[in-house]
């Protein structure tokens, strides 16, 4: 077998998955790839558990918050096969009402704190989670302070407005 | 006001039957507990001095960093990575430099990239000091501690000598350095390489052969290789089970391609086996730092940074005088950059593991989203899981030999 690339991979998953896989590009070199709330725990267990892709690191999830959009939440999942340094981009994206999306702990453990996280922080219900509680903010919190609508200062203070700085 | 009530007694012992012998005790570890050697909790459920099960409790001192760097021009991002591991913060400084310059394209000099390799080279030695020092302290050995970190203490002072600071350093600009490394960073440098060998080995003969060390430390935690991936490790405890996943190996930056070096592999996974990974890789680190001397002295002299004068400010007296100057002043500083809109995931390899910055960019001044892969994160959810049906005083030494950084796990 070759050494898997980036366009072996994209095979692979589009023989696998089909329409379910859109190609997103290859932004610095990082195969980025979209997929359907429905599909990305099989996407990720095919990942892990074929004897070939063998992507079985975990590097990251997160989520980033796009309100203007439909799907106001993309999910980002980042995996490695470490044994051909092949990395990939997964990015799901949800409804911006009540989202949620099936748990990754089913497939890595390691995922466990890092949906923790992003629940955390935007609120993405990860259904299925053993333990969804906030991990870094306090319990009491009422909000989700990575969301966009939420600022960092004060929200009347216009000395910063581009308006000032002739944009 | 009844749940108020049963809240309290829960926390009273839970009696399993009425034998006293099968009594359960409620430990808090934390949050300000000597032994973890920073701000965070862990709940422990105590069968005599072994750990039944515990619950961690981390974000005692959440920054909100990734919120903050949604609203800073990415220089002023810089300082914020000071504060995620800040006993290794320039390897973070550069990460982040690294990152955005990936973003923008830019090119560095390859004296540049090797006065980088020095800096973060040095800054994996301080790392590891601490963590070695520590765990020695934690089992019972402090002179080997205050013996290293005289040198920590001279790492610090090359770095006075760079950068102007010491802990938070803030080393370079996006684009290489804001200065030279001038005579005497240079000669200390020459004379920690000389200095640091003695008082390392010295360190490693009072701990790698010591019976009551290897017994307090060998099979203690011990984890599987394939346990460790599950739970996304890495670094050098990854490397401890025996994977030889190294960042500066798989995935190249800053020329580290050039340099001949050697990962260290352990082969139990145990506290021991961390202890003599992360020991190995500061000779591994010395020896880089001498080739990269060398490579410097073939480099054309009084390069710092890269040419990009629409990222790079320019000199100050030079803003003063030259109206070129000011205008690229005034434009870096009010964040009137042409950036492309892209995104990046960049990784280095911390002291501690896998240190990636993932950015997302929309063209605008500040980042879209900046997410901060944490190797202290990731690896310590495992600690509370792996406790249990350990002896309290091991659960101590494991929590030392993971090296969990308060600033890094909360960010």
């Amino acid at each position: 077998m070759d050494k898997l690339n980036n366009q072996i991979l994209l095979n692979h998953l589009v023989e696998k998955f089909g329409d379910q896989i859109q190609n997103i590009g290859e932004p610095h070199g990082l195969l980025t790839i979209e997929t359907s709330k429905d599909s990305i725990i099989e996407v990720l267990q095919y990942l892990k558990q074929d004897a070939y892709l063998k992507m079985n690191f975990l590097t990251d999830i997160t989520a980033v918050h796009y309100p203007n959009q439909p799907k106001a939440f993309a999910v980002v999942y980042h995996v490695h096969a470490m044994v051909y340094n092949v990395r990939l981009r997964i990015k799901v994206f949800i409804d911006g009402e009540n989202p949620s999306i099936p748990t990754a702990t089913t497939v890595y453990n390691g995922a466990n704190w890092m949906e923790r996280e992003t629940y955390d922080f935007f609120g993405i219900q990860f259904e299925g989670h053993p333990d969804l509680r906030r991990i870094l903010n306090m319990d009491e919190l009422d909000v989700f302070p990575m969301r966009r609508e939420y600022p960092l200062e004060d929200p009347n203070r216009i000395d910063k407005k581009d308006f000032y700085f002739g944009r | 006001m009844s749940e108020t009530i049963t809240k309290i007694s829960s926390n009273k012992p839970i009696y399993v039957d009425d034998d006293p012998q099968d009594e359960l005790i409620t430990l808090n570890i934390g949050p300000t507990h000597p032994a973890t050697h920073g701000v965070f909790q862990n709940v422990v459920q105590m069968d005599g001095e072994r750990i039944v099960s515990g619950v961690s409790t981390i974000g005692y001192i959440h920054r909100a960093f990734e919120k903050i760097a949604e609203h800073r021009p990415f220089y002023q991002i810089t300082p914020l990575t000071d504060r995620l591991n800040y006993c290794s913060s320039p390897i973070n400084n550069m990460g982040w430099h690294m990152t955005v310059e990936k973003l923008l394209n830019i090119e560095i000099p390859k004296r540049v990239q090797y006065m980088r390799v020095i800096v973060m080279e040095l800054a994996r030695i301080a790392d590891h000091i601490i963590c070695n020092g520590i765990l020695g302290v934690d089992t019972g050995a402090f002179s080997g501690f205050l013996y290293v970190m005289q040198e920590r203490e001279f790492i610090y002072e090359i770095y006075e000598e760079i950068c102007g600071a010491r802990l938070t350093t803030n080393i370079g600009r996006i684009g290489g350095f804001e200065r030279d490394f001038n005579e005497v960073a240079f000669a200390k440098i020459e004379e920690f390489l000389k200095r640091f060998p003695p008082v390392l080995k010295e360190f490693e003969e009072m701990f790698t052969r010591n019976r009551i060390f290897i017994e307090r430390t060998s099979g203690v935690a011990a984890v599987t290789p394939e346990e460790a991936l599950s739970y996304s490790w890495s670094g050098p405890i990854l490397r401890a089970t025996g994977i030889d996943y190294d960042v500066r190996i798989v995935d190249p930056y800053c020329s580290y391609e050039e340099f001949d070096f050697e990962i260290p592999v352990g082969t139990n996974g145990d506290v021991y086996d961390r202890f003599m990974v992360r020991n190995e890789e500061m000779w591994q680190s010395l020896r880089i730092i001498e080739q990269a001397l060398e490579k410097i002295s073939k480099e054309p002299k009084g390069v710092f940074h890269a040419d990009v004068p629409e990222f790079y400010l320019p000199p100050k007296e030079q803003v003063y005088t030259n109206m070129e100057a000011l205008i690229f002043h005034f434009k870096i500083v009010m964040g009137e950059w042409d950036t492309p809109q892209s995104e990046v995931y960049h990784a280095v390899e911390g002291a501690n593991g896998e240190l990636g910055f993932y950015l997302i960019h929309d063209g605008g001044r500040t980042p879209y989203r900046l997410h901060f892969r944490r190797p202290s994160f990731i690896n310590y959810q495992m600690f509370a899981p792996m406790s249990s049906g350990m002896l309290l005083s091991d659960a101590i030494l494991n929590m030392s030999s993971l090296n969990v950084i308060a600033g890094e796990l909360d960010a």
